[in-house]
């Protein structure tokens, strides 16, 4: 079996960079991705990239697999890795098509969104609840519906829907809405909106589709009826597949400052670690620095 | 003989864009049903495949939901 100099696990903004780096770096690598862009390609409306004043999810995306795939890179999409460990000093990657090897890897896998827990949550998905306000938002067009969340992506969720729906309540579990100033006030300005904090989903209710939430909060608990649910309740990383890599409390990898982890030849990079933010730009240029460490690893050990 | 296929999606929906790449590269002609700013079109496309996710592909009645490469490809046959 071939044996590569690098696996990258992952093409969001920081395997999308790895990926740049290591081309350039004349490295043979493979990129195995689930899908392309990872969470940027989910966004609403960016405008925290550095030269783009302006830009969308969808077209940041498609920018960065343009570059990504301009130096032919060889990428095994729609592939999902279940297993990563290190067996006498060879990578063996396992997906769910077939096995791979190599000498080092890459892991930025990002992060991906946490479920509710609640009743009715399974049944519903897809039947008015969605975890992706940028694909079926506009299914919603004067509807009423509910975005549970209260940090930058419920925000971005919100501010997509006001422009469609009819009505919007944010179910916020925390005292007060959280995430960028000014996402925030955008979202208090807009007048189809309601903000209920400190309150929980108990359960979602329907019948063929959703048509109700019921909510609690100190005072008890009441039905909201939506025809629309948009779960934004945080994210967990993808790290289960890793093993023998160290995690922290929240299932994020642990990397220092040059992005290696516990395990040599090993690096991780972007919002599957533990980097103190999680930003796009953040994780592109964790993804070039851990290209770099990768390139210089390898010629350390001489392979 | 040419099958007959329709994409319903939205203009913002990453899979929606990968699934109209990958039948691009594919060569294969589709009508694309923007759901965006048409009840119904949202309402065919949920009586046909009985949920309210895009993208959802409808080749010559056999419904795909989602950018499942392999089921497209085998439906296909490409």
């Amino acid at each position: 079996m071939q044996v590569y100099d690098l696996i990258i696990i992952g093409a969001g903004p920081a395997g999308i960079t790895a990926s740049v780096y290591s081309a350039r770096k004349k490295l043979n690598f493979l990129v195995i991705s689930l899908d392309i862009g990872g969470q940027a390609a989910w966004s609403g409306d960016i405008e925290n990239y550095t030269g783009y004043q302006f830009i969308s999810g969808p077209d940041l995306a498609q920018k960065f697999q343009e570059h990504m795939l301009k130096y032919d890179t060889a990428l095994r999409e729609n592939e999902e890795v279940l297993e990563l460990k290190k067996s006498e000093g060879i990578f063996l990657v396992k997906t769910n098509k077939t096995d791979y090897q190599s000498r080092s890897v890459i892991i930025a896998s990002g992060k991906k969104s946490k479920e509710l827990g609640v009743s009715g949550e399974k049944e519903f998905k897809n039947r008015g609840l969605t975890y992706c306000a940028t694909c079926d938002g506009p299914l919603f067009g004067a509807k009423t519906v509910a975005v549970i969340g209260g940090g930058n992506s419920a925000l971005d969720a919100v501010l997509q829907l006001v422009k469609i729906a009819r009505h919007v309540y944010i179910i916020n579990n925390t005292p007060a809405l959280e995430g960028d100033a000014v996402m925030r006030q955008k979202v208090e300005a807009a007048e189809n909106v309601s903000i209920f904090n400190n309150s929980q989903v108990v359960s979602v209710a329907g019948d063929k589709f959703v048509n109700a939430i019921k909510i609690k909060d100190n005072a008890g608990t009441r039905e909201l009826a939506v025809q629309g649910v948009f779960v934004e309740a945080g994210l967990i990383p993808n790290s289960a597949f890793a093993v023998g890599v160290e995690k922290n409390n929240k299932g994020e990898i642990m990397v220092n400052s040059r992005n290696e982890t516990n395990i040599p030849g090993a690096f991780a990079a972007g919002d599957v670690t533990d980097v103190s933010e999680k930003q796009i730009i953040i994780a592109a240029g964790e993804g070039s620095k851990a290209a770099l460490s990768a390139s210089k690893y390898l010629a350390r050990s001489r392979f | 003989m040419a099958k007959s296929v329709k994409v319903y999606s939205t203009p913002s929906c990453p899979w929606c864009i990968r699934l109209k790449q990958f039948l691009k590269e594919n060569n294969i002609e589709f009508q694309n049903i923007d759901v965006s700013s048409n009840q119904a079109a949202v309402d065919e496309m949920v009586q046909k495949s009985g949920q309210m996710g895009v993208p959802v592909l409808d080749i010559e009645g056999q419904i795909i939901v989602g950018f499942d490469k392999e089921k497209i490809k085998s439906t296909l046959g490409v």
